[in-house]
């Protein structure tokens, strides 16, 4: 018997304007499975991460994730999908302990969580300098945090390793592990292939919005 | 702990909101400058008469507060802007509805903290008395922070969108704040005046119902306008 589908992609297009970030794709992700999504920048690949974390709406095709149609159970999606995104989603004026503590407040966990979060990330809870003193590393790493406090069913992350230094990039590898032993599927989109290729078992390669190699 | 409802992440966001207002009090100082800066500029305008500057003085305290209101509501969405924090909330998921209730709570209370700043300085500097009651006054100045915090906030998410968003923003929240711009500033200069023939309660009567209005608009609206 194969595995329950955690994510099924069926003949999904997305335009913007007079654009197609995205042209008629189409992939299943088994559930506890790990997709590693390449390509080249504007390839489609932040697109479909948004249009399948919800915050974009396909222009055609059907997309349903975690066995929810992405068309109709928007906030059941949301509820079990965690994104790790390019723009980190924090508030520059809060220190991390601050932003983590929202977040904690919103998902219904106690303010310890958040505080461990921020540790597991190697940040200090008690620093209570503003985020935007931050470097970039360490603005990966909160954001990283942010996804370890959701405990998400599957996890999107988006150039994960961007702005990391070496020791970073073993953190985040040592959290996707992490991610993966505790069940939850994985799509992990960047054009640092080498340091996906290990943590992933299954590829997309887009081009310009079309998939080229499964 | 259970996920929070509707009320509960009102709460949540509208703590939030206010810290990140008090984290940037310097933004807060230049609303107020800028306010002042309004006032003195009316006076100049209208010249040494100060009969008619008294006469005119709701009208300018409103006037100065709406025109500090733009840059206030866009700047409590460009934080939300800046590294996607709202798409953020939206993605927890937080209840759209809650995001505007305590974004539109948050500006008017900034709105009305800027009024009740304002009224002494109008009091100062054209010599106005209070002659109502002053819970009165207060009254009509909570009215009219809410009257402009609602549909400032649902606008200014729309305007948030767009890339002439600080010329935008304006241009879609004056025309319709008109008639709380009038019922604010005719109950305003009746609290300054006197009020013999009882008119205030007419005036804060058309105050609320654009209020209760407005925000019900904004709760109903708000969710369509942030999604993409």
């Amino acid at each position: 018997m194969s595995a329950p589908v955690a994510l099924d992609v069926q003949d999904v297009s997305k335009r913007f304007g007079a654009h197609w970030a995205l042209a008629r794709l189409s992939f299943q992700l088994p559930r506890g499975g790990a997709l590693l999504l390449t390509g080249h920048n504007g390839s489609g690949k932040t697109t479909l991460l948004r249009l399948i974390a919800t915050s974009l709406q396909p222009s055609s095709g059907k997309l349903t994730v975690l066995g929810l149609d992405a068309a109709t159970a928007q906030e059941e999606i949301r509820a079990r999908v965690g994104l790790l995104s390019h723009a980190h989603f924090l508030y520059e004026d809060l220190s991390a302990l601050e932003n983590l503590e929202v977040l904690a407040r919103l998902l219904g966990r106690p303010a310890s969580a958040a505080r461990d979060a921020v540790a597991r990330v190697r940040l200090d809870p008690r620093d209570d300098r503003p985020v935007r003193f931050y470097s970039a590393g360490m603005r990966k790493r909160l954001a990283l945090s942010r996804l370890f406090l959701k405990a998400p069913a599957l996890a999107l992350l988006d150039e994960p390793f961007g702005e990391l230094d070496p020791e970073g990039i073993a953190d985040v590898e040592g959290a996707v592990t992490e991610l993966r032993a505790a069940g939850i599927t994985l799509v992990l989109a960047t054009h640092q292939i080498r340091q996906g290729q290990g943590l992933c078992d299954q590829r997309l390669h887009l081009e310009t919005g079309r998939s080229v190699s499964a | 702990m259970k996920v929070p409802g509707l009320l509960g992440a009102t709460w949540i966001l509208l703590r939030k909101d206010l810290l990140l207002e008090w984290r940037s009090r310097s933004r807060i100082n230049a609303l107020i400058f800028f306010s002042l800066a309004t006032l003195l500029l009316f006076s100049f305008a209208l010249g040494p008469d100060t009969a008619l500057l008294r006469r005119g003085a709701g009208g300018y305290l409103w006037l100065a507060v709406l025109l500090a209101s733009v840059l206030s509501l866009g700047e409590s969405f460009r934080v939300e802007r800046e590294n996607a924090s709202l798409e953020g909330l939206r993605l927890v998921p937080a209840p759209a509805r809650a995001i505007f209730l305590s974004k539109a709570l948050a500006n008017a209370v900034l709105l009305l903290g800027l009024a009740m700043v304002l009224v002494p300085v109008l009091v100062a500097i054209l010599d106005v008395r209070v002659v109502l009651p002053l819970p009165t006054l207060l009254e009509i100045l909570v009215l009219g922070a809410l009257a402009i915090a609602a549909p400032g906030t649902l606008h200014g998410a729309i305007a948030s969108h767009a890339r002439a968003r600080d010329v935008l923003l304006p241009l879609l929240l004056f025309p319709i704040l008109i008639p709380a711009l009038v019922a604010a500033a005719k109950s305003t200069a009746l609290v300054f005046d006197g009020d013999p023939m009882g008119q205030v309660d007419s005036w804060l009567g058309l105050l609320g119902s654009f209020d209760l209005l407005y925000w019900a608009l904004g709760f109903a609206l708000f969710p369509r306008v942030i999604e993409e």
